[in-house]
């Protein structure tokens, strides 16, 4: 059995799927992060499978991948930053508790 | 004169009133307020001067081969393709004398007025707005288009509002104001409608060709008669004919002279010019003509009887104008143009006159009620004098003008229907009684009122001594059938022979029969006292009831037609569609979207999680929907 691009495409939306689910569900925002992570991962892995398989002279779908990375290292750092400056501030990183632009 | 009137000087005719009107209430009013003469001396010249350009153009047309001048109009309304209305002047000997009668009744009331109205805090306003009337009736006389006619009508019927309401701050007055503009209305709702019907047929409002179409028959007859009675409808309204003869008797709370002026000889006979106008309209069409005929005959009559009994001498005068006018309808109808218009003619000097008479014995005695009157022959000796001639004009004495035109509307009468003939004949007779009641039980006898009577001044004499000439002599241009010749018709009934020669006929004697006994009856009730006026009314106590009471018509429209059957149940039906449909349907849209705010603002959680939630399910539909779509 070859690997071929379904493959990868599968693994990609189950990964994709996961992190939606965990980024919609869960009440914990450090958990949410993560699963936003596990989302660009997913993406990463789509990017990087159609770049090799679709078009293999070009490197496009890398660089963008290399840029995901980046920016999902800067993201989760703020990120991070934001919920512990939330944790000083009220004790709770409980995101249904974080509701002040409610009606 | 020699020389054809130039063009430009023709449109001055009515812009010259419109002129003063403009003057009066911008430069006059504000700035020059303490001299109230001077709106009425600029006012009196202007129409002076609208007077000698209509002497001249009577003077052209006379001259003119078929008795017409050509105007260039010029484009008012323009849509390509659909509309293309002209604004124009249809100059024909109709207009000229029409403009004759405006100008002259019209001058001698705004000389008199200067003496009526003196020291009246309203005199700038009195002023303009009898300018403002004069345009308008003048450009409702000479317009050429029934648009425009329709503006200039409705234009005089606001004057007449404005000026019965002058003194508004009596409510009988404000209220006869909105009475007379309401019920004219109606009429004119016919009007209008006849308008709309013509145009939609005909795609014109051009009066000579509207003619010209009745006359080849390029109008359907259905629609010429519901034009025709439509139009006829607007003119009894404004002509006051019954069933709309409601508000002419109340228009009398205004100024005497406006009550000379607009609802004696002027604006009311305007009903009876737009029939003769448009009358080639109503000869093609049988039926219009009788219901023309036959309202004229039934109103002449009707108000006539009312007349009898009426203790206030303007509003005897009042129905005695309903009632000519009446009389001017009939002619129209079983005559035609000539006949009609030369009563109008004739009327509008002598009624004119008898309003200023009422006026000046008004200014003597400070009430109108004739109760409180008598004997004023003694003290007013000019009052007296021209007040007994235009009462025996109107009475139809030979050989006043009066005289003169009834004879002709009987004699057309006598020819075409019996009954109506007959009606005319009584009518003959009320009017001579209640003209001569009036005048032995205000002039005759000794005086009843406490005020202490004198004669007039003479700036309100001198009107009235030139109107009592034309009074007598008016008649006198048709006495070998001059008039009707001029006016192009040529339909005249018998009366050609001169002046003596009508003498002649039977009928003339007939009629002045009538009359003589009708003076005779008020001499013995009121002069003579052979008759007590008290046993007879007693006698006739059902009719007097009736007649006083003005058929209980006012109660009729007001309470019955008015109060229960509109505002009652038509009006409070309307109330509740409006206040429950209407008001519900805005009143609902407003709350479903409260409701639904409140519902859906629920949503607005705070929580990203149920956003981003939103968010993929959009995105999946965008998905879906472009895999479908495919």
């Amino acid at each position: 059995m070859t690997l071929g691009l379904e493959h990868f495409l599968v693994l990609s939306s189950v990964l994709f799927a996961i992190g939606l689910y965990g980024a919609l569900s869960k009440r914990s925002a450090v958990v949410i992060l993560m699963s936003i992570e596990i989302m660009l991962g997913a993406v990463s892995i789509a990017m990087v499978a159609f770049s090799r398989y679709v078009v293999p002279a070009l490197l496009i779908g890398q660089v963008f991948t290399i840029f995901i990375i980046v920016v999902a290292a800067a993201e989760a750092t703020v990120g991070l930053a934001i919920i512990i400056a939330i944790y000083r501030r009220r004790e709770t990183i409980d995101i249904t508790k974080i509701d002040l632009m409610k009606w | 004169m020699e020389t054809t009137i130039p063009n430009g000087l023709v449109w001055l005719i009515f812009l010259l009133p419109l002129i003063s009107f403009v003057l009066i209430t911008l430069f006059i009013k504000p700035f020059l307020n303490s001299r109230p003469k001077l709106s009425g001396y600029i006012t009196i010249g202007t129409i002076t001067g609208s007077l000698i350009l209509s002497l001249w153009l009577l003077a052209s047309l006379l001259n003119a081969p078929s008795h017409e001048l050509i105007i260039p109009d010029f484009n008012w309304l323009i849509i390509e393709g659909s509309i293309n209305i002209h604004f124009g002047l249809t100059i024909d000997m109709l207009t000229a004398i029409m403009l004759i009668v405006v100008t002259v009744v019209s001058l001698m009331v705004q000389i008199y007025s200067q003496g009526y109205m003196h020291g009246d805090p309203g005199y700038h306003r009195y002023y303009a707005y009898m300018s403002l009337f004069t345009t308008a009736m003048l450009g409702l006389v000479m317009a050429n288009n029934l648009l425009i006619m329709y503006i200039f009508w409705e234009l005089v019927g606001l004057c007449s509002y404005l000026l019965i309401g002058f003194w508004f701050h009596r409510p009988a007055a404000a209220k006869a104001a909105k009475k007379a503009f309401i019920v004219t209305r109606i009429g004119d709702f016919g009007f209008l409608a006849a308008i709309l019907l013509l145009f939609f047929n005909t795609g014109t409002l051009d009066v000579a060709q509207l003619h010209s179409y009745a006359v080849t028959g390029a109008i359907g007859s259905a629609v010429l008669t519901w034009a025709a009675v439509g139009i006829f409808a607007g003119a009894v309204g404004k002509s006051a004919q019954f069933p709309l003869h409601v508000w002419l008797p109340d228009a009398m709370e205004g100024p005497t002279p406006v009550s000379a002026l607009i609802h004696a000889a002027t604006m009311v006979a305007a009903g009876v010019f737009l029939v003769a106008r448009m009358f080639p309209l109503f000869e093609h069409s049988p039926e219009a003509l009788s219901t023309v005929a036959y309202i004229g005959g039934f109103t002449a009559i009707f108000a006539a009887t009312m007349g009898l009994v009426m203790t206030d001498i303007k509003r005897v005068l009042a129905y005695s104008t309903i009632s000519q006018l009446g009389y001017m309808m009939l002619g129209l109808g079983v005559g035609g143009v000539a006949i009609g218009i030369f009563h109008l003619f004739n009327h509008a000097f002598f009624k004119a006159l008898l309003f200023l008479g009422a006026g000046s014995v008004n200014h003597a005695t400070r009430t109108f009620d004739i109760r409180l009157m008598g004997g004023l022959r003694k003290v007013m000796p000019w009052t007296y004098a021209t007040f007994l001639i235009a009462s025996l004009s109107i009475a139809g004495i030979w050989p006043l003008a009066g005289f003169w035109s009834k004879d002709e509307i009987l004699a057309s009468a006598l020819s075409e229907n019996t009954l109506l003939f007959v009606l005319a004949m009584i009518t003959v007779f009320m009017t001579a009684f209640y003209m001569f009641r009036v005048v032995f039980m205000t002039f005759g006898g000794e005086y009843r009122g406490s005020e202490k009577p004198h004669e007039s001044p003479p700036v309100m004499v001198v009107p009235m001594v030139v109107l009592a000439v034309l009074a007598v002599v008016s008649g006198w241009f048709n006495a070998t059938g001059g008039f009707s010749h001029l006016l192009g018709h040529g339909e005249s009934h018998g009366f050609t022979e001169g002046f003596f020669g009508i003498l002649s006929h039977p009928l003339p004697w007939i009629s002045l029969a009538m009359a003589g006994s009708g003076i005779l009856l008020a001499y013995a009730m009121y002069s003579a006292k052979w008759l007590s006026a008290k046993r007879i009314s007693w006698f006739f106590r059902s009719l007097y009831v009736l007649f006083s009471k003005k058929y209980w018509t006012d109660e009729l429209y007001e309470d019955v037609i008015g109060q229960r059957l509109l505002s009652d149940n038509l009006f409070a039906g309307m109330k509740l569609l409006d206040s429950n449909v209407i008001d519900g349907a805005v009143d609902g849209v407003a709350k479903t979207v409260v409701v639904t705010g409140k519902t859906v603002r629920k949503m607005q959680s705070g929580q990203l999680q149920l956003y981003g939630l939103f968010i993929i399910l959009g995105v999946l539909a965008i998905v879906i929907s472009l895999l479908l779509s495919g």
